[in-house]
C-alpha cells in the first residue's frame, strides 16, 4: 500500500503494541491517535495477526489513512496518517 | 442534559452499544435510517469471547479474525469507539449489586454500567443526546426482562434517554420518541427468545453475514470459565483478579492436585506459545524426551508437588505410554533441573483435580 495523493510521510510517533492481543492493539492505537493532530503519522508495531484485519478496519471507520502495512521479523508494522 | 437544543439544524446524536452481534447492529441501523447521527461504542472488559481467543489457539487461526464490532461499524458506515474498561469492570464482576446470572455473569449490572459509560463517554469531543441498545424484552433471563428494563434506564442515569428500538413499542415512549428525534412508528415491538423477527429485519436491510455467537459474547456466562474463576478466588482467599489471571483462565487445562497450587497445561502449540509468555512469572515445565505441553505452575509447590506436576505434564505428552519421560522444571530465577518421571496413569488423575469440570 502506498500513498497516491501525497508523498509518504515519516511517522513522528511510534506505538509498540507487541505482545498485546486484539482488540488491545486497536484500543492503544485509538488512544494514541486521539493525542495526535490531523496529518501526523503514527507507526504501530504489533504481533497479533488479528491486527491485519482490525487496524485497517478501524482506520476505515474513522477515516484515517493507512499509508503502509508490512510484516517484518518483529511483527506487523503500520503507518497511519491521522484524519 | 441540554446538548444540542440550540443547534436545531444539526442531527441528534446517539451512542449505540455495539457488541458485534445482530441485535445491536439492527438497533443502530433502525435509528441511523431515521437521520440520527449514530456512533458505536464497544467495551472491552477482558472477558470478551472475541479477539483474544482467536489469536491464542492454533486451531482457531484459520477462522475469520475480524472484530465483529468493527465489522458492524463498517457495514453501518458509523464510527466505532472501542473502550478499555478492564479495570473499572472489576467492580462489576466482584460486587454486582443485582447479583449473578446462572454463572458469574453480572448481566444486569453490566448493562447498567455500559449504558452509563456510553452516555458519559468522556473520550469523545461531543456528548450524545441518547443511547441505543439492541435489548429485546424476554430475550435474556437476567437482564432483558420487562421488570429490568426500567432498572437499567434508571440506574445507568440515562432515564428516558435510553432507546431500545427493537422493543420500543412494548415500552413507554422515551425522550427521543416524544421529542420527535425518532419516529416511534418506525420502531419495533419484538419480545421473547424467538429470533425470527430479527432475522427478517436483517434480511430487509440486506444483512446476511452477521455474527451469531452461540454461547454469547462473555466468558462469565460460561460454566467452566466461571468455575475456574471461582477456584482462583477460593485458592487465593480473596475475590480479586488481574488481567493476566483472566487471560490465563481462557487457556489450557487447569488441574489442581492440591489447594496450594494448580497446573495450567497447554493443549496445543498455540496455547503453549501463549503460556510461554508467562515464564517470567511462574515455575514452568516442559518435556524434554518427548514432545509435550508447556505447563505453568501457579502457587507454591513443594519439591514433591513438582514431581507430581512433572508426571501430569508427562501424561499429556507424546510419552504418555513410555516408562519414563524427562521433564525440565524451570524457575523464574532461571534455575532449571531435570526430572525423570513415570507419566501419571489416567486412573491416577483424579477427576476432581480438573478445575471448572
Amino acid at each position: 500500500m502506498s500513498g497516491a495523493r501525497n508523498p509518504p510521510r515519516a511517522p513522528g510517533t511510534r506505538l509498540d503494541a507487541r505482545g498485546l492481543l486484539c482488540p488491545l492493539p486497536v484500543i492503544r492505537t485509538q488512544d494514541k491517535i486521539r493525542t495526535l493532530k490531523s496529518g501526523e503519522v503514527l507507526e504501530v508495531v504489533a504481533t497479533d495477526p488479528g491486527v491485519l484485519h482490525d487496524i485497517p478496519a478501524w482506520c476505515r471507520v474513522h477515516g484515517h489513512r493507512l499509508l503502509m502495512s508490512e510484516q517484518r521479523n518483529d511483527g506487523f508494522r503500520f503507518h497511519i496518517e491521522v484524519a | 442534559m441540554e446538548m444540542h437544543d440550540k443547534k436545531a439544524n444539526l442531527p441528534r446524536r446517539a451512542a449505540a452499544l455495539i457488541s458485534g452481534g445482530l441485535d445491536s447492529m439492527l438497533a443502530a441501523k433502525v435509528v441511523l435510517d431515521q437521520g440520527v447521527d449514530v456512533e458505536g461504542v464497544n467495551f472491552f472488559t477482558g472477558f470478551c469471547v472475541e479477539g483474544h481467543t482467536h489469536a491464542i489457539r492454533k486451531k482457531d487461526r484459520s477462522r475469520q479474525k475480524r472484530n465483529n464490532a468493527l465489522w458492524v461499524a463498517e457495514q453501518l458506515g458509523i464510527k466505532l469507539h472501542i473502550v478499555d474498561v478492564i479495570d473499572e469492570y472489576k467492580d462489576i464482576v466482584l460486587n454486582p449489586k443485582h447479583g449473578y446470572g446462572a454463572n458469574l455473569n453480572p448481566c444486569l449490572d453490566c448493562k447498567i454500567f455500559m449504558v452509563n459509560k456510553a452516555l458519559t463517554q468522556d473520550v469523545l469531543d461531543r456528548g450524545f443526546d441518547f443511547v441505543i441498545t439492541g435489548e429485546v424484552i424476554g430475550q435474556r433471563p437476567k437482564s432483558q426482562r420487562a421488570d429490568t428494563m426500567p432498572v437499567i434506564a434508571r440506574e445507568s442515569g440515562a432515564g428516558d434517554r435510553l432507546l431500545r428500538p427493537l422493543c420500543a413499542l412494548n415500552l413507554p415512549p422515551t425522550l427521543p420518541e416524544r421529542e420527535g428525534w425518532v419516529d416511534r412508528d418506525k420502531l419495533f415491538g419484538f419480545h421473547g427468545r424467538d429470533r425470527k423477527p430479527q432475522m427478517a429485519l436483517a434480511e430487509s436491510f440486506g444483512f446476511s453475514d452477521y455474527a451469531q455467537p452461540a454461547g454469547g459474547c462473555c466468558f462469565l456466562t460460561d460454566e467452566r470459565y466461571a468455575g475456574k474463576l471461582a477456584d482462583l478466588w477460593q485458592s487465593r482467599g480473596v475475590r480479586d483478579y488481574d488481567f493476566d489471571d483472566i487471560m490465563l483462565l481462557k487457556v489450557g487445562r487447569h488441574i489442581r492436585p492440591a489447594p496450594h497450587y494448580k497446573l495450567i497445561v497447554g493443549r496445543e502449540e498455540g496455547e503453549n506459545n501463549f503460556l510461554s509468555g508467562y515464564r517470567w512469572r511462574f515455575v514452568y515445565l516442559d518435556t524434554v524426551s518427548h514432545t509435550g505441553p508447556l505447563t505453568l505452575v501457579d502457587g507454591e509447590p513443594t519439591d514433591a508437588d513438582l514431581v507430581l506436576a512433572a508426571r501430569i505434564a508427562a501424561r499429556y505428552s507424546q510419552g504418555r505410554s513410555a516408562s519414563e519421560v524427562s521433564v525440565n522444571v524451570h524457575h523464574p530465577s532461571g534455575a532449571r533441573r531435570e526430572l525423570r518421571v513415570a507419566p501419571l496413569l489416567p486412573t491416577e488423575l483424579e477427576p476432581a483435580w480438573h478445575v471448572g469440570g
